[in-house]
C-alpha cells in the first residue's frame, strides 16, 4: 500500500504549475486535496510519474461573487469550507447541502472541489452539482484558457473534457435566486459512503405559480451524472404538487443507465432514483414556502 | 533531486527537520522517521480513520498526505494531547469510559474527537454519531466511544462528568 516513485513539485502560481506540467510530460498528474488520487496512487491503480502540487497556489482558493451575483470558486476551495462558508449557503444553498454529504469530515477538511470534478466519480456529489447548477469549468493549459459547460465536460467514468496538461481555474456558477426552491437527497450504506444514487434539482416558480425553470440531476446512476430531461419536462410550466413531482419522478428510468455491483442491484438503483427524485421535489417545494 | 525533499515541519510542539521520499506518506513519516508510533496505519487509503492527525487546526488522514506536502505545518498526533503524564480531559474521559477494547482505532478517534470539539464544544450525540463516522472501529465499541466524547464535551466546558 504504497505508491510507486514519482518525483514531486509544488508549484505556487497557475503559469509555473503549467510550466511544470508541460516540462514533466503525459505522465505527470496535478495534485489537489489528494483525497481520490492518493488512495488510486496507494493502490497503485494511479503511478503518475509526476505530482504537480496545487496546494501551494493561493490564487486556486478563492471564492468570489461575480458582478451578475453568481459563485467563481477557485477549484482549491476545500470541501469543508463550501459546506460552511456563509458566501456559498447565500449564493447556493445547495452546494452548500451537498457538500456536507461529502464522506467524512477529515475528508471534507482536505478534500476540494476542483480536485472532486477532474476526478469524474459518477457516483460523487460536486460534479452532479456543477451539472445541475449549470456551471461553467475554465481550464487553463498550455495552450491557454478555455471554457467548458459541466453538461459536456463530464464525459464518462472518471473521464472529462480536460486534457491531463489543462488544469481547472475555476467554476462559475451562475446566479442563484433567493426564492429558488431546491433539494438534495442520496442514499449510501453507511453515513459518508459513496451514494448508490442520488439526486440534486431546483425550480423556479413564477408569478403565474407554475414553474418556469428547473434542472434535475441524478449521481451514481450512469457513467456520468446525468440531467433527468424527462423529468424536468413534466415539471416545466405546471404548478406544483405531489402528483405532479410523482409524474416526473415515473419518467426517470428512460433519462438514467444505472450499473450494478456488490451494493446495489440495477434494478435497486433504479427504483430508489425514482423514489429520490419525488422526495428531492416534495422537500424542494417545501423549502422557501 | 525531485523525489527526495527536506522538509521542516512542527510535531506536538517540537520543529523537526527530515528528509523524505516524495512517495512517503506523513503517517509513515512520523511512524518511521520522528518515532511517533502512535499514530496508527489501518487501511492506508483514507478509509479506516486510525490515522487522523490534526494539521493546522484541521483533522486530516496522514495516510493522503505525502510527508513532503507537511513542509512548514503544525501537525498534533495522539502523543500531543496527553500534557506530560497528565492525560487530557478527552483522553480521561476515553478511560473512565471503557472507550477502548484493542486500542487499535483510539488514536485516530482521540485526535477526530480533539479536532471536532474544538469546532463543537457542545454536541448532540448525534453530531457526535456523525464526526466518528469515519473511524472505524472493529471491536465495535461505538457506544461507548460515544459516550466518552459526550463526557468529556462536558468535562472541557466545566459540566459534571456523566
Amino acid at each position: 500500500m504504497k505508491p510507486s516513485k514519482f518525483n514531486y513539485f509544488a508549484a505556487d502560481s497557475v503559469d509555473g504549475a503549467i510550466a511544470m506540467m508541460r516540462e514533466n510530460g503525459e505522465d505527470a498528474r496535478y495534485l489537489a486535496g489528494g483525497q481520490s488520487l492518493v488512495p488510486m496512487m496507494n493502490f497503485r491503480v494511479a503511478s503518475p510519474s509526476a505530482l504537480i502540487d496545487l496546494n501551494g497556489v493561493s490564487e486556486l482558493a478563492d471564492i468570489r461573487i461575480s458582478p451578475d451575483g453568481g459563485l467563481e470558486i477557485g477549484p482549491m476551495v476545500r470541501t469543508r469550507r463550501l459546506e460552511t462558508d456563509p458566501d456559498i449557503e447565500k449564493n447556493n444553498p445547495l452546494l452548500a447541502a451537498a457538500a456536507a454529504h461529502i464522506a467524512h469530515f477529515q475528508i471534507r477538511n482536505r478534500g476540494t472541489l476542483g480536485g472532486s470534478v477532474a476526478h469524474a466519480d459518477p457516483a460523487a456529489e460536486l460534479p452532479g452539482i456543477t451539472l445541475v447548477c449549470e456551471a461553467k469549468i475554465h481550464l487553463r493549459g498550455p495552450a491557454g484558457p478555455r471554457v467548458v459547460p459541466a453538461v459536456d465536460f463530464f464525459q464518462g467514468v472518471f473521464t472529462t473534457a480536460a486534457d491531463s496538461s489543462e488544469l481547472i481555474e475555476k467554476i462559475c456558477f451562475p446566479p442563484w435566486p433567493t426564492q429558488r426552491h431546491w433539494g438534495f437527497k442520496e442514499i449510501s450504506r453507511r453515513e459518508g459512503d459513496f451514494a448508490l444514487v442520488g439526486v440534486a434539482a431546483w425550480f423556479d416558480i413564477n408569478d403565474g405559480g407554475a414553474i418556469s425553470n428547473c434542472a434535475c440531476v441524478a449521481i451514481g446512476a450512469g457513467d456520468t451524472p446525468l440531467r433527468l430531461h424527462r423529468a424536468e419536462n413534466t415539471l416545466m410550466g405546471s404548478e406544483p404538487s405531489l402528483g405532479l413531482f410523482k409524474e416526473s419522478a415515473d419518467t426517470i428510468d428512460a433519462d438514467i443507465d444505472p450499473f450494478d455491483d456488490i451494493h446495489a442491484s440495477i434494478a435497486y438503483r433504479r427504483e430508489v432514483s425514482a423514489v429520490l427524485l419525488k422526495r428531492t421535489l416534495s422537500e424542494a417545494w417545501k423549502r422557501n414556502l | 533531486m525531485t523525489n527526495r525533499h527536506a522538509i521542516s515541519l512542527k510535531v506536538n510542539g517540537t520543529s523537526y527537520s527530515c528528509d523524505v521520499d516524495a512517495r512517503m506518506s506523513l503517517a509513515d513519516c512520523l511512524r518511521e522517521q520522528l518515532d511517533l508510533t502512535g499514530t496508527h496505519l489501518g487501511c492506508e487509503h483514507g478509509v479506516c480513520g486510525a490515522c487522523t492527525v490534526i494539521a493546522d487546526g484541521a483533522a486530516i488522514r496522514s495516510c493522503l498526505i505525502f510527508a513532503v506536502q507537511a513542509h512548514k505545518m503544525d501537525i498534533t498526533t495522539v502523543e500531543g494531547l496527553a500534557e506530560g503524564e497528565n492525560l487530557s480531559p478527552l483522553q480521561e474521559a476515553f478511560r473512565d469510559n471503557h472507550a477502548l477494547q484493542c486500542g487499535f482505532c483510539t488514536p485516530g478517534m482521540l485526535t477526530t474527537a480533539e479536532a471536532f470539539l474544538g469546532e463543537n464544544p457542545t454536541p448532540t450525540r448525534a453530531e457526535v454519531e456523525s464526526a466518528i463516522s469515519g473511524n472505524i472501529c472493529r471491536c465495535t465499541g461505538y457506544v461507548s466511544i460515544v459516550d466518552a466524547i459526550m463526557d468529556a464535551a462536558a468535562r472541557r466546558s466545566g459540566g459534571v462528568s456523566i
